[in-house]
């Protein structure tokens, strides 16, 4: 028999004034947790996928829109930019490196992107089987791609046109994996890599693009590929280009590139460059995000309001059930004096009952934040909420503990010197 | 002598002081203090738990003055030194028996006192492990004996015991009292208005309102 296990004799006895106290807490401490967890991964997320890459360019539209698209892969596409002038951009003085990226295409709502392998190096990806894609039509897949899809080296399959599920597929050309990639937290897991020719080559299919969703020069390049199959080439058998851009001599077109500038100085003069003097935009990773991170804020305030209100209506029912129940034990408090307890040792007993509630509290409000985001990632429709792992545990939710220590320091005080108070031979002579 | 009360006084503000009769016991040895409602038992009894400061005289336990010790030094000595029974049993009701016992002993760091002999001796071995609320009102008494008894205390203080009992239980509690008083060697202080007790102790100090 110790004071702890006095005070958790005492919090049991009344199971139901109890478990409301920590239910009640546990649901303002879930809500921290879950904002916690999300905050966090996103942001770790955000920032690691869009790491190297100083830059976005693409068709005009809004910038945020571009970035969302073109980095994070959660958001459609501004259109697409003509390859000649992505070309002129690669060629500045102020650019180091720039990875054309040409979308369209889905397997299962995951998103085939056409680029080059610096995408892959930019990533820092590993293999888990296999290798980058040498010719038109083979495909690596990312980790979480790979098991999405149940494909294995060797596998083929057939993309359906858009960025998003329930349009045709695009079944006159099978995609072939020859690659699988180990997981790396980053967004290529959730990516099918191919190279932008099989993205054109994909799309030049006669017949296969309604008029309005074909990439501009489909025509003329499909004349082209015409003429290499009459000239005895097949297009679809040459290596594709592992690094810049692909040759063609068709009017192509990509629909972003992602750069990464020479010296600081670019960052001043590119992204004006661009906006005035082409039909293309800039748009920077890190101001859009800062951008978004803002927007979010006040609904994250918001949140952590209401999870702050909670916990403070928490901590009085905790003051008010102590407040209740110590009234009721006075007597109790008076014959623990008399078997020796000093007034030290009650103020423990007082501020253990309130501690136990609130760490029990705490517990079950990081158990609740978990599972309860376990539920919206299993349920949830929206791609960008997969993102969030709920079983990681952020050394921050010790913090928690923290916010539910002090809760049950101040709920415990005034009953803690109300029992300081108690009057042993007042107390007996009352009954 | 074990236990001496010397010109006790106390009074509570805006009110008449008291006055207590001297007297002493050794060890085994028994006294009863009668006295009608408002006499000043239950307060003599509170001096000589040293739960109340006295205003004059003292109280003297194996040698040691109580008004002379304080704060938790007063509240350790209490727990290892005396055993209180009161009216009512007033256990711990979120405890079990044996609980209850080990918890007498946790706050007067006192180990070693056995419980399954004392509760075997006051004939409730079998509910060690009973919750608090599930004993009847005897069972109750014997067990707040048995909490009293627990450290092996040099003086037990007995608070109305018998008044909400019938005769037949009444008797027991008193035998019960002096047969482990005895045991043990510890002075018993029995304080009450129930006159049917009044045969069962040979000392007897009679407290006149005041």
């Amino acid at each position: 028999m110790n004071l702890l296990t006095l005070s958790w004799k005492y919090l049991s006895f009344r199971p139901l004034a109890t478990g409301l106290n920590v239910i009640l807490l546990a649901f303002g401490l879930a809500i921290i947790t879950v904002l916690l967890l999300v905050q966090h991964q996103f942001e770790q997320k955000m920032i690691r996928d869009a790491a190297g890459i100083d830059l976005v360019v693409g068709a005009k539209g809004s910038p945020l829109q571009l970035i969302l698209s073109s980095v994070y892969h959660i958001d459609f596409p501004t259109g697409n930019i003509k390859i000649e002038e992505a070309q002129r951009i690669s060629r500045s003085r102020l650019v180091k490196q720039v990875i054309p990226l040409a979308m369209g295409d889905n397997v299962q709502g995951l998103r085939i992107l056409g680029t080059n392998h610096d995408y892959l190096d930019l990533y820092g990806v590993k293999f888990a089987a296999g290798k980058a894609w040498e010719k038109p039509f083979e495909v690596t897949l990312g980790a979480e791609s790979a098991q999405i899809l149940g494909l294995k080296l060797g596998d083929t399959f057939s993309g359906s046109h858009g960025i998003s599920v329930g349009s045709h597929d695009h079944d006159q050309h099978a995609f072939h994996v020859t690659g699988i990639l180990e997981p790396s937290g980053k967004v290529v897991d959730r990516l099918v890599l191919t190279s932008i020719e099989s993205v054109w080559f994909t799309h030049d299919e006669a017949g296969e693009a309604e008029p309005d969703t074909m990439i501009e020069g489909d025509e003329v390049s499909i004349a082209k590929e015409e003429e290499s199959l009459a000239e005895g080439i097949d297009p679809h058998l040459l290596p594709v280009a592992a690094q810049g851009f692909p040759v063609s001599d068709a009017e192509r077109e990509v629909t972003t590139l992602l750069i990464r500038y020479r010296n600081p100085m670019a960052a001043i003069q590119l992204p004006r460059m661009i906006n005035s003097g082409t039909s293309m935009q800039a748009a920077s990773p890190a101001f859009e995000m800062s951008r978004l991170f803002e927007l979010l804020g006040v609904g994250i305030s918001l949140l952590q309001g209401l999870a702050l209100a909670l916990v403070v209506i928490a901590g009085l029912s905790i003051f008010i059930a102590l407040y209740n129940s110590l009234k009721e034990r006075k007597y109790d408090l008076a014959i623990l004096r008399t078997l020796g307890a000093s007034r030290a040792q009650l103020v423990t007993l007082v501020f253990l009952e309130g501690i136990s509630l609130t760490i029990l509290g705490a517990i079950f409000g990081i158990a609740f934040g978990h599972g309860f985001l376990a539920l919206i990632v299993e349920f949830a429709s929206q791609e960008v909420v997969s993102l969030v792992d709920p079983w990681i545990f952020l050394p921050e939710e010790g913090l928690i503990f923290g916010y539910a220590l002090v809760v049950g320091i101040i709920a415990s005080l005034i009953p803690a010197w109300s029992a300081y108070q108690t009057s042993i031979a007042k107390q007996l002579t009352k009954t | 002598m074990l236990l001496q009360s010397t010109s006790l006084g106390f009074a509570y503000p805006g009110q008449p002081s008291l006055f207590f009769p001297d007297f002493s016991l050794s060890e085994g040895e028994a006294v009863l203090l009668l006295g009608k409602s408002g006499s000043g038992k239950t307060t003599f009894l509170n001096l000589l738990a040293g739960l109340l400061k006295p205003r004059q005289g003292q109280v003297i336990l194996d040698g040691t003055v109580l008004s002379s010790l304080q704060g938790h030094r007063l509240d350790l000595f209490r727990g290892q030194h005396i055993g209180i029974v009161f009216q009512k049993p007033h256990l711990i009701a979120a405890l079990t028996v044996k609980q209850n016992l080990e918890l007498a002993q946790f706050l007067s760091k006192k180990k070693g006192g056995s419980f399954a002999d004392l509760l075997q001796g006051l004939g409730i071995a079998n509910k060690a492990s009973a919750a608090v609320g599930t004993l009847s009102e005897g069972e109750a008494q014997r067990v707040s004996i048995a909490r009293a008894l627990i450290n092996t205390p040099k003086l037990i203080l007995a608070d109305e015991p018998t008044s909400s009992l019938d005769d037949e239980h009444a008797r027991l509690v008193i035998s019960l009292l002096k047969g482990e008083a005895a045991k043990i060697g510890a002075a018993l202080v029995i304080v009450t208005h129930d006159q049917r007790v009044k045969s069962e102790v040979s000392m007897v100090l009679e407290l006149k309102s005041a």
